[in-house]
């Protein structure tokens, strides 16, 4: 066991549903804090930005992974950032960018953030340890 | 800013998907942060070293100018593994200039954080 406890960055590349990554990554954060760790940041690149869909609506019996990682979002403070490029060009768009091209409604909320690449970068350097979840 | 040594390993094909691109994008912002990763080709990844690349049908940019330009950004030898080469009937001279051979376990031993496209 580990005295003092690491902060984690994920990478998130997989969609939800179609690939184990995103599944994969939520377990692997829900499971810091026991082991007295906790993840600071979630960067979702590639597919992995569709974890943001707010208006995602999965089948009552299977989890429900966008309110796994608002919870995640809760409980240990992390941040939940999209990378911009990836995401405006599948179609999640947040406020700003919906307004900017012209389009009525949002689909990515808070407490998802649109960031760039220079942020996976500071939470690579800044984290004590980045884990890939990738396809 | 945190210093740290950084391995992007790009193990997907250059064409069909857009693994590549977005894995040489990262290494590009890591540059323009100051911060040059070593790039590291595998698997698959090596088919995006071979040399005479056209753009695909899929509407894509293609990789191989990109590639070519790291340099200028200090990203520079293009690393890659001889075993995946081998697997795929490939050899050195395929592959466009500036490529050097890695061994894997001692890149991903030797860097801070490994980054995986």
């Amino acid at each position: 066991m580990v005295s003092q406890g690491l902060t984690y960055a994920l990478m998130v590349q997989g969609s939800p549903y179609s690939q184990q990554a995103s599944h994969s990554a939520l377990r692997f954060a829900e499971a810091l804090p026991a082991q007295g760790h906790r993840v600071a940041a979630v960067f979702f690149y590639h597919d992995g930005v569709y974890n943001a869909a707010s208006m995602m609506t999965p089948p009552r019996d299977e989890p429900h992974l966008l309110e796994r990682w608002r919870a995640l979002y809760q409980t240990q403070q992390c941040e939940l950032l999209v990378c911009v490029a990836s995401a405006v060009r599948r179609g999640l768009l947040d406020e700003g960018e919906a307004r900017r091209h012209g389009h009525s409604h949002p689909t990515l909320e808070a407490p998802f953030e649109m960031t760039g690449l220079g942020q996976l970068m500071q939470a690579a350097l800044h984290h004590d340890r980045l884990i890939t979840f990738a396809p | 800013m945190d210093s740290k040594s950084i391995l992007v390993i790009v193990r997907h094909p250059p064409h069909g998907s857009s693994w590549v691109r977005e894995g040489l994008e990262t290494a590009l912002v890591g540059a323009a942060l100051g911060q040059p990763p070593t790039l590291l080709f595998s698997g698959d990844g090596v088919l995006a070293l071979l040399a005479h690349q056209q753009r695909g049908a899929l509407g894509q940019k293609g990789s191989a100018a990109m590639l070519e330009g790291l340099s200028l950004y200090d990203i520079e030898p293009l690393w890659y593994d001889q075993r995946s080469l081998e697997d795929r009937g490939l050899a050195v001279d395929q592959l466009m200039s500036g490529c050097q051979q890695a061994c894997i376990a001692d890149m991903i031993a030797k860097h801070d954080v490994v980054m995986s496209f």
